[in-house]
């Protein structure tokens, strides 16, 4: 399993005032943790820092202090490392997809493995297949549907076979049996998961969560516990 | 609507699917500047011809050619009607003649072209300029990037159109233009965030 370590990680943005007068934000105040389990769930408000936290760990956001290091490897100074090794999945897929078809878009993924045109979409069709995607191959990622856009992207990014997964509520945009199917596949994955949520019974079946509060971690241990928490004091 | 420019590819094997992307590139450029060399509404018809032609060997399908001929409709009215009222009937249809030939030229390239082998090409063709500084699989990528960003503009407008018709508000600029340039700008930062989530700006992996 990897090792996500934030040591004294903290965020803070400028931002000016109607008035004119500059003051600082902070995002996420200080935060030491580390994470070792195989799916961590992060839960609380909107706006109370999680996505934040969660892009900490792929170098999305750069702290303002402290550092954050996966397996050793610290996100500031060795980004692109760092994210070969950690894949992310947005909540809205659409923005995630970039290439116009389903094939094209997971060979994007391939580009650095497969040089080979022919190769890299024998790859990406396989990737496909392995997902139940295979009938998608060749369609325009605008005409699929939002679960299908979902897994597709997941498709993408699992195609990179990062060591570990961030998913930015993954399953917001879907109806029950898509976020169902995504959340199932998500905490059946052999990888290490940071899964940002707010379907509480998905957060309960990770082993650890986090609970965030305006930019700190209030609460943290067994995800059943925090979960209790959570329902009891939000 | 939203599929338009990019559900056209359509996979198949004609001819024109197996010739190498760098070819029909070669043609089109060819046909392209030979419709500004040649003069004449005969040379223009011509090639109107020939564009038909290869769009039947193309089997593109009759939808997506008038979906592509639809977008064109507009222009073609226009300019024709100006060109008969100020040069006469035979630059009118040398014109549209030409206008057209070329858009479905354009239409045939994209029909039998996956955008994974343009680009591949543009990098290979590109590759040479490295020395001056030219990273090729940018390019390549800053093109796919722009063709995507296309349709998912006009999907952005018009949800901000029905959005707007929905509070009553359709009359006015403001609530149809802010929010649509608001919406492509976050779109393209959430575009951005996405491709360094996936490592795509990140240099290079080995063997580049």
């Amino acid at each position: 399993m990897s090792r996500i370590e934030l040591d004294r990680a903290a965020v803070r943005r400028e931002a000016v005032t109607a008035d004119g007068a500059e003051s600082e934000v902070v995002v996420l105040h200080e935060t030491t943790l580390t994470l070792t389990e195989r799916r961590v769930a992060l839960v609380g408000a909107n706006g109370s820092g999680k996505s934040t936290l969660a892009r900490l760990v792929n170098g999305l956001v750069v702290p303002s202090s402290g550092r954050v290091l996966v397996d050793g490897l610290d996100v500031a100074r060795s980004g692109a490392e760092v994210r070969r090794r950690v894949g992310f999945v947005f909540t809205d897929p659409a923005a995630q997809l970039v290439m116009p078809t389903a094939a094209e878009d997971v060979a994007l993924s391939l580009r650095h493995r497969h040089r080979d045109r022919r190769e890299r979409r024998a790859a990406a069709l396989s990737v496909l297949e392995a997902h139940g995607l295979a009938g998608l191959a060749d369609r325009s990622v605008h005409t699929l549907s939002g679960g299908q856009r979902q897994l597709l992207a997941l498709a993408g990014v699992l195609a990179t076979e990062p060591s570990v997964l961030v998913a930015d509520e993954p399953t917001t945009l879907l109806d029950l049996a898509n976020s169902r199917r995504v959340g199932d596949l998500l905490l059946a994955l052999p990888q290490q998961l940071l899964l940002i949520t707010h379907d509480l019974e998905l957060a309960g079946r990770c082993e650890r969560a986090l609970l965030v509060d305006h930019g700190r971690v209030v609460a943290d241990g067994p995800a059943a516990d925090v979960v209790d928490h959570y329902r009891a004091t939000a | 609507m939203s599929a338009g420019l990019l559900g056209l590819h359509r996979p198949g094997s004609t001819w024109l699917h197996r010739t190498p992307p760098g070819a029909k590139l070669a043609g089109l450029a060819l046909l392209g500047t030979s419709s500004v060399l040649l003069r004449g509404p005969a040379a223009a018809l011509a090639l109107l011809a020939l564009a038909g032609l290869l769009v039947v060997c193309s089997r593109m399908g009759v939808r997506s050619l008038l979906r592509s001929l639809r977008r064109l409709l507009l222009v073609v009215v226009l300019l024709g009607g100006w060109q008969l009222w100020q040069q006469g009937a035979a630059r009118a249809v040398e014109s549209v003649a030409e206008l057209v030939a070329l858009v479905l030229l354009a239409t045939v390239l994209t029909v039998t072209t996956p955008v994974d082998a343009l680009l591949q090409t543009l990098t290979r063709l590109l590759r040479p300029l490295r020395p001056l500084g030219v990273d090729a699989d940018q390019v390549a990528l800053a093109f796919t990037l722009v063709l995507r960003a296309v349709p998912a503009t006009m999907e952005i407008a018009e949800e901000t159109r029905q959005a707007a018709l929905a509070r009553g508000l359709q009359r006015d600029p403001r609530a149809r233009l802010v929010p649509l340039v608001l919406r492509v700008v976050g779109r393209a930062r959430a575009t951005g965030e996405a491709l360094h989530a996936r490592g795509i700006g990140d240099q290079p992996g080995p063997g580049r």
